[in-house]
């Protein structure tokens, strides 16, 4: 088991490492001097000249790398000449948001997805798993910007139920906190709904067919258990991994949402960033968002372990 | 005298059931009702947009300040090009600059479509070279699909996102920036079904015939890859819609006055309260075009591509 996870850290390391060389090239691709690219466009020629010797620009370009990931290693992803700030202190303030978004999306998501997933398996080819199916082509199709608009006119302006835009702070109290996060996450997970509750009643489909749902049933189990203790946690896999790789939608989603909610979070900072047309902070999110979601990956392969006793590493 | 007869026999009855599939494959597509109701929907938003300069629409990007914020079924004033001023109806009402949402909406069909269809074949394209080379040359399969697995690492809308600002706005560089992720997967794709094809006798017998490589690949193995190419072009046209809008919403797309959804919805975000037709009307319209494309996806899928079909359980 430990010699699995270490295999699997390690083999994670070429993937991060192309990451940083992708992000890395598309900024030297970039017609113009990376040097004054990064310093912005209200640099001075000392500045841009400083920026030019730290990053070794007059070196060939595979020491360049060397140079750039260094520092990212050493936790330095540069500076932001538009917040004046370090890139990693920015992320780090403006984490919180997101996180909480993130993670409220991905409760309500599973919370809704997979007893809709797991009810139209059970009554496939019904009105409900028709209804499921039409629903879930819907949520893939209408854009989440779109959506939330649709949900402030109806929920906050038209009813006033919720806040139109706006974040608390969670030091702030934890209602404040959770009434402004509400419309993001329900905008937000509607998209990963639809996901989830289609993985989730494809592989429930495909266990109700196995013979021990036969044997279940045949000794008289209630319907809840055999699909529960039965059906679902056979069909564990599956959903699992399409909550992992629902993550990269999730970090797209985020982007909009936080713009149209007015959330400031990572999301904001990477519009703001690339309005600003400010390269060190959006190198940083970039390489962010990509760890996150390769991070998460790894720890989605390590659960099958423990969801399916079968899989041994 | 047998054996050579039975073998014929065999051979016609083998060409009579490729010819009997083929035709079924073709009909079942026709038959499907994803597949019809998709079609039409977006054979309309074709036309409305080939049409579009005929549908009483004035030039998109004209304005005029006395017909500002107009509601919908409003009738006003507007100043062409030679400084005529003509009277006009805004069936979709106007933005705050003065302009006729329903040409900026209509007119927007066309950048939606043309992004969505480019993009889908550029990503194919490169896919296809990018599947074939890895699946075929062994030597290069290793690197190519580790670049890949990188550039799957980082979600689809940071790349577009960061491409499209370092090269600036435009049509050519939105399509590319938009094609860019979603090429690993088209890469997969192709890559997993040379591996499964050319391990077929007919390959083999090709091999042994001396036919040169580059022929088995766009002879041989290219023609059985195209249905599950064609299911997966009409999920990344879907896509680049979408992300085109979203990019042109956040403002970071193509420029502010080329009508496009998206830009018309960030132009009316900051009279949503008041004005929420400038949201509403592109909204649905993009809302519809990516749900029939979406919806024509499943119908091909489940007709051309019934493995795939069966793992997102559509079947």
């Amino acid at each position: 088991m430990y010699a699995f996870i270490a295999r699997r850290l390690v083999a994670t390391i070429p993937v991060l490492l192309i990451v940083a060389v992708l992000v890395f090239l598309m900024l030297r691709l970039t017609p113009g001097d990376p040097a004054a690219i990064l310093a912005g466009d209200a640099a001075n020629t000392e500045q841009i000249a400083r920026i030019r010797a730290s990053l070794g620009l007059d070196r060939p370009i595979v020491v360049q790398f060397g140079i750039w990931l260094g520092n990212l290693l050493a936790g330095d992803l540069g500076e932001s000449f538009y917040y004046k700030t370090r890139v990693v202190a920015l992320i780090g303030q403006r984490l919180e948001p997101t996180l909480a978004l993130a993670t409220l999306t991905i409760l309500v998501a599973v919370i809704v997805a997979v007893p809709l997933g797991v009810a139209a398996a059970w009554r496939f080819g019904g009105w409900f798993d028709r209804a499921l199916m039409g629903f879930s082509v819907l949520g893939f199709s209408v854009p989440v910007f779109v959506l939330a608009y649709m949900l402030i006119y109806v929920v906050s302006l038209k009813a006033g139920l919720l806040p139109v835009q706006g974040y608390r702070r969670l030091a702030d109290g934890f209602w404040p906190f959770l009434y402004h996060l509400i419309l993001p996450a329900i905008t937000l997970s509607v998209i990963y709904i639809a996901l989830i509750a289609r993985v989730t009643r494809a592989s429930v489909l495909e266990a109700l067919g196995e013979d021990y749902i036969r044997t279940a049933r045949a000794k008289g189990l209630p319907e809840v258990r055999v699909l529960v203790r039965h059906a679902l946690a056979n069909a564990a896999v599956p959903i699992v991994t399409v909550i992992g790789i629902g993550i990269a939608l999730l970090i797209g989603g985020v982007v909009v949402t936080e713009s149209v909610y007015a959330i400031p979070g990572l999301g904001r900072l990477t519009v703001d960033a690339v309005l600003a047309r400010d390269f060190p902070t959006i190198q940083g999110v970039i390489l962010f968002f990509s760890f996150v979601y390769v991070l998460v990956n790894l720890l989605v392969d390590m659960s099958y372990v423990f969801l399916d006793p079968r899989i041994r590493y | 005298m047998d054996a050579p007869g039975r073998k014929q026999y065999e051979a016609l009855s083998v060409e009579a059931a490729v010819v009997v599939r083929q035709e079924s494959a073709w009909q079942r597509v026709r038959r499907n009702w994803s597949v019809r109701t998709g079609g039409i929907v977006l054979c309309v938003l074709v036309i409305l947009a080939l049409v579009a300069p005929w549908l009483g629409t004035v030039d998109p990007t004209l304005f005029d300040a006395g017909s500002r914020d107009l509601l919908p079924g409003r009738t006003g004033e507007i100043t062409t090009l030679d400084g005529e001023v003509v009277r006009h109806t805004f069936w979709m009402g106007s933005d705050s600059l003065g302009r006729d949402i329903y040409s900026r909406v209509i007119y927007g069909t066309r950048v939606s479509l043309v992004v969505g269809i480019l993009c889908a074949l550029l990503a194919l394209a490169i896919g296809i070279a990018c599947g074939l080379a890895s699946g075929y040359l062994r030597w290069l399969d290793g690197i190519l699909m580790r670049f890949m697995d990188g550039l799957m690492a980082i979600p689809a809308i940071l790349i577009a996102i960061a491409l499209v600002a370092m090269w600036r706005g435009s049509l050519a560089t939105v399509i590319v920036a938009i094609a860019i992720p979603e090429i690993p997967r088209v890469t997969r794709l192709v890559r997993s079904l040379v591996l499964t094809i050319r391990e077929e006798p007919y390959v083999e017998a090709a091999i042994s015939l001396g036919t040169p490589t580059w022929k088995i690949l766009f002879g041989h193995i290219l023609p059985n890859c195209i249905a599950p190419l064609v299911v997966q072009g009409t999920f990344i046209c879907a896509f680049a819609i979408l992300v085109e809008a979203i990019l042109s919403f956040l403002g970071v797309g193509l420029p502010p006055d080329i009508p496009t959804w998206g830009n018309v919805m960030a132009e009316g975000r900051q009279q949503f309260n008041d004005y929420p037709h400038n949201i509403f009307f592109p909204g649905v319209f993009l809302a519809v075009t990516v749900l029939a494309v979406n919806i024509l996806g499943d119908g091909l899928r489940d007709t051309l591509d019934p493995k795939m079909a069966k793992k997102m359980g559509s079947e």
